[in-house]
This record gives C-alpha cells, structure tokens and sequence, in this order.
C-alpha cells in the first residue's frame, strides 16, 4: 500500500520533470551557460595572441572612454523618454478598449494595434524610412503644404529614433494596460464621482492605483524592448544613433573584441535591472504581482 | 401623483415632474412625478427592468432625463453634474475604494471638498464611530465583514451631509440573516441621521419593513404610491396586489356584482366572494386576490358556520410549509382543484395538520379584492 503510493508519487514527479524538461533545457542551454560563459569572457583581457589572464580592464575602458559611457547614459535616457511617450499614448488607446468600445468594437481596436506586427520589424522600419528620408513622402508633403521651403531630412534625428521607438512598442504597453483598465469597476469611477471628485482626481485617485501593476508591467516590457533594440535606432538614427547596443555589436562583429563587448553586455544587463528595480521601488509595486499582469 | 410634503412647508428634499426617460424604443422611465418629505425613509419597489435603476441614476444625475424637471432641495438639478450635487448614493455593491484604507475611504469625499488633513481625518472618525465602527479607520477594506462594509458605504456617503441619500438594493448581496439584521440597521441610522433616504429594491419585505413611502414601480410609471399598509392593505392595482406580499391570485369573470362586492366565477369554476376596487361591471373579466392570512383553516365545515356572510370552501392539504410564524399550508380546492395558500394561526392548533387531510375553509370578501382585469398590455 505504502509502496504503491510512493509509486504513484514518482511517477507525478517524473511526469512534472518531462514537462518542464523542454523548458529548462532551452533556459539552461540557450541562456543560462552563453551568460556564463559571457561573464567569463568580460573578466579577461588578451595580454599576446592566444594568451589571457583575469582583469577588469573591459570594465574599467568603459569609465575611462567617455564615448561609452556617454552612449550608454544617452541610450538609458532615450529609452526612458520612450517609455514614457509610449505609456501616455498607449493609455487613452488602453481606456478606449477597455472602457468605451463595446462589443465587437474592443476587440476591433485590439486588432487594429496588432496588425503592424503582422509585418517583420524591418519592414516596418524601412516603411518609416521610405515616409521619412529626405526624397521621402513626409517631407515633400511638407514641402507642398509650404511649411517648409524645400524637402528636408526628417531621418537620423533622436526625434525620429523616438518616433520609431515608441511605434514598436505601443502593443507591449497597450495589452497589460487594458487587462488592469478593464478589471476596474465601473461602480468605483461612478461612486468617486458621486462623492465629488472630477476627471483628474478619479484618474489619480482611482484609475492609476488601479492600473499601477499593468502601468509597471508596460513601462518594465517596453523599457527592456527599447534598450535592447539594434535595428530601430540603428536604421531611424543612422551614424549618429550612438545606441548601445550598436556598440557591442561592432566590438563582437566589428573589432572583433569579444571581451569588451562582454562586458558592455553585461553592463547593459545591469543598466535594466537597476532601472526595473528602481521603477518597482518608485511605484510601490512588487515584481511577482507586476508579471502576473504581463 | 400624491404630495408627500412634510406638514412643516419646506420644500420636499426631492421632487421629480413628469420625468422620461427612452432608450430607443423602449421608455424606462414613463412621465414620473413625486415628491419626497424632508428626513423621510422613500423606497422605489419594482421588478427587475421597471426602470427604478434609471429613476435611481437620474437623482444622481450619472444619466440625464429626456424630459422632465429633477428638484433636490428645491434646486432643479437639470444641467449639474454628479459631482456638484448634494446627494451622495450607496451602490449595488458598495464600491468601496480597495486601494484606500477605511479611513480614506470615508475621508474621500472631505479631501475632494478641500477639507484639510486633520479635520478630515477627526469627521472620517467620529463618522465611522456613530455607525459602530470606531477604530477600524486604518483597516483594509477586505478585512471587514459584509455588514461593516455597507456601514463603512453609508458613512462614506453620509459624512458629506447630503441632502439625499440614495441606495441601489444595497442588501442584495448579502446573504439573508445579515440581510434582515441590517434593514434594521438601515432603518435605526436613518432614524439617527434625519437624512432623507431614497432606497430602490424589488424586495417588498425591504420596502415594507424601511420605509415612510412607497413607491410600487412597473413598466416606468408608478402603479401605486402610498405608506406600506395601504400598499398592503389597499393596493391601488392587481400588479401592487400581486407584487406586494403573499397573495393567492385567480383570474375569472364577475357572474354578480351587489354594491361593493363581486361575485367571481373562475376560470377553473370556483365561486368566491370578494369586495370590489375601482369599477367592476356584470360579466367582465376580473382578477381576485385573498391574502393567505385573510382565510381561516378548520377541520369541519360546521365550526365556520359562525362566520356571517362568509363562503365555506373545501379542500384537500397538498403540502404544509412549515415557517414557525410564517407557517402556511397549500389546499387543493376539492371543485376547481385551484391551489390555495392559506396561513396557519400562530396558536399551533393545526401543527399536526397531515398531507391529504380534508379541511373547510372560508375568507372576508371584504378582505378579498377583486379588480377588473387589466387591458391586453398586461
């Protein structure tokens, strides 16, 4: 009897194990060893061909060169800046499917947000390329209206890099927003604006506490997504992008510095966790209920 | 409709003229007009869909009438948002702020008002202490019962001092020992506070037990307007007459009509007795309705042959409904095989009553009514 229990219970542990297995081997294989073997990389440095010994000097480059630092401040700011856009527009989309289309409505705005992504993100890029450059549709529209004089580049600005950003991101913000918009209750909007308050007090009092895990799991999802986008800035910003990640790129592809890039790799690893872990404090939020939301 | 206006002369706290309300096609809210006293205890009764939730949302402006005037404390309110008025309403389920402690909660409209820190806080307190619920002000909302909940509601509302309270069947989720404990709950605040209270329900005892008023809803219009007991005792229409309390309703014709009472013929060929509302003529269709406490029970015809004027009836007991106070038994008439309620006396002279006994019974037609049956519509 007690044998036959003790069976029973193997075979559910087995059972959970081949299940998880798929996972676990794809997290531990595809993640867990390139970061370790990663790590060990950016603590090393080439001192002759073929001969490396243990050092911070990837780390300590990175203090010392501005251009990198100030890239990766650049970068940060951009990609806070983006969020941040991102959440304000995101937002009134969010309520409008949550809140104010009804039926078949909602979920046709729902649609009309994903269907860009039906495309590959360089399509799309190059779509706003073809919109944007200087021979583009934009500018000659511009031209035509006389707001401006001639066409003129409206490519490789930090304007347009943001544009861009924002427009690949909105998806990521819109869906958690409108999970958290929509199990608001409607009672507790009506029952705030009987007790006196207006529009901005119910959105301040009510809606944003409300929504704060869905706010957060947006802001965490499209933060993380800009900072670690190459293609977008590298295409709408051109040359003067000076993205980040375009700098670990060419010190793995381009000076064939495996080592330096390592380690920008991994600062860029911490650049996001200090800014999850900051916006959790900022906000109030604990993690395990911001992804229940995502 | 019937003024309610307090003997005092102050403007009633609420008054609606000829109030409407469509949703397309379908009219919700059908030429209302009343009026509600000063400090009065108000309920609006119907089934569901009779528009009394639309009624409710235009005193609280959320929805705007189509036509019509809406008065609160002699101001019409045509135009003013729900934020600026002076009523205040406890919702269905309670929509309490989960994100605020009680405290806040309760100071959340003092805060919307300006009221500073400190004073809001001292009302919040001494608000939460009159409801009986001192020194939960920094509780979380989930950790309170059902009860303290629809108190910490009402307080929310009530420390705003508005002129109108107004309570959308705010009993309805709570299960039914509570939910008779706190209609007297309701009624003792109401009672302490001198707030008007305009209360919607479509449960009659709530209705009957709270209220100064009120008003029977069906179809957008009131069917009646009056104090519980001549709702009860009095209905104006069969709707009031069905809807409020127990009552055995049969459907026939009026085979005599002398003065005040109709004889009825039923449709399953039972010969009643029963006193007339409004106009009823020879041979027209009518429906009838005895209160199940208007009959008596006996075991033998002979012991209510001394009730005078009075129809001794026969049946067979079909079930008894055992309800200590409340208990009644359900009699299949022997010749129309009509299913009639009839209470059982409080005494306990029939507890050992059994299922298939025959019994006489006989009813007052002049506590039977009898009304010409209702035009096709119904």
């Amino acid at each position: 009897m007690l044998e036959a229990t003790a069976t029973a219970a193997w075979h559910r542990r087995l059972m959970l194990g081949l299940l998880l297995a798929p996972a676990l081997i794809w997290l531990f294989a595809l993640i867990v060893l390139p970061h370790l073997d990663l790590a060990l990389l950016s603590f090393r440095e080439s001192v002759a061909p073929r001969q490396y010994v243990p050092s911070l000097t990837q780390y300590r480059t990175f203090f010392v060169e501005p251009l990198y630092w100030h890239v990766f401040a650049r970068t940060a700011i951009l990609s806070a800046i983006a969020t941040a856009l991102t959440l304000l527009i995101a937002f009134p989309v969010a309520w409008t499917i949550a809140k104010l289309a009804r039926g078949r409505m909602g979920a046709l705005l729902f649609v009309v947000c994903l269907i860009p992504f039906w495309v590959s993100e360089t399509v799309r890029t190059l779509g706003w390329m073809i919109l944007l450059r200087e021979s583009g549709v934009l500018p000659a529209f511009l031209a035509h209206l006389g707001v401006t004089h001639g066409p003129i580049e409206l490519l490789y600005h930090d304007a347009t890099i943001l544009v861009g950003l924002v427009y690949t991101s909105l998806l990521f913000m819109v869906v958690p927003l409108v999970g958290s918009l929509e199990s608001l209750d409607n009672s507790l909007i009506e029952a705030a604006y009987d007790l006196g308050s207006g529009g901005f007090a119910i959105l301040r009092k009510i809606v944003i506490p409300h929504a704060a895990p869905g706010i957060t799991a947006g802001c965490i999802v499209v933060f993380m997504l800009t900072l670690g986008n190459y293609l977008t800035p590298t295409l709408l910003g051109g040359k003067n992008s000076l993205w980040f990640t375009e700098q670990i790129y060419s010190q793995f592809i381009t000076r064939f510095n495996w080592e330096q890039g390592a380690a920008f790799g991994f600062l860029l690893l911490a650049l996001s966790t200090a800014m999850v872990w900051f916006g959790l404090k900022l906000s109030g939020q604990r993690f395990s209920d911001v992804m229940r939301r995502t | 409709m019937a003024a309610l206006s307090s003997a005092t002369g102050a403007p009633p706290d609420l008054e609606a003229r000829a109030v409407i309300k469509r949703f397309g096609a379908h009219v919700a809210v059908d030429n209302l007009s009343f009026s509600v006293a000063r400090g009065s205890f108000f309920s609006i009764l119907g089934p569901s869909g009779c528009g009394k939730t639309t009624l409710l949302r235009m005193i609280a402006g959320f929805i705007a009438p189509d036509a019509g005037d809406i008065q609160i404390g002699g101001r019409s309110m045509a135009g003013v948002a729900p934020n600026r008025r002076p009523v205040n309403m406890v919702f269905q389920h309670l929509a309490l702020f989960p994100m605020m402690n009680v405290g806040e909660n309760v100071a959340f409209g003092l805060a919307r008002r300006g009221v500073a820190r400190a004073e809001r806080n001292r009302k919040a307190d001494a608000m939460l202490e009159r409801v009986g619920l001192g020194g939960a002000s920094g509780k979380r909302v989930d950790e309170l019962s059902g009860g303290q909940r629809q108190r910490v509601a009402i307080a929310r509302s009530l420390v705003l001092e508005p002129t109108l309270l107004l309570l959308d069947e705010p009993l309805g989720a709570l299960d039914l020992k509570l939910r008779e404990h706190m209609k007297i709950e309701l009624k003792q605040l109401q009672s302490a506070f001198g707030t008007t209270f305009v209360y919607i329900t479509h449960d009659q005892s709530e209705a009957l037990v709270l209220s100064d008023h009120v008003g029977v809803m069906n179809r957008g219009h009131f069917e009646q307007l009056g104090t519980p007991q001549e709702l009860y005792y009095a209905p104006a229409t069969p709707f009031v007459a069905a809807f409020v309390g127990a009552n055995n309703r049969m459907a026939g014709k009026a085979s005599a009509v002398n003065g005040e009472l109709v004889d009825v013929a039923t449709s399953a060929g039972w010969q009643i007795r029963a006193r007339r509302h409004g106009p009823v003529a020879t041979g027209a269709a009518v429906e009838a309705f005895v209160r199940p406490e208007a009959a008596t029970i006996a075991r033998t015809s002979a012991e209510l042959a001394a009730l005078p004027g009075q129809m001794v009836h026969e049946g067979d007991v079909e079930s008894l409904l055992f309800d200590g106070a409340n208990s009644a038994v359900l009699v299949r008439e022997l010749k129309s095989r009509f299913e009639f309620r009839i209470a059982l006396p409080q005494t306990g002279r029939y507890a050992d009553l059994k299922v298939g006994e025959r019994i006489s019974f006989s009813f007052d037609p002049e506590r039977a009514a009898c009304f010409a049956a209702p035009s096709a519509h119904a």
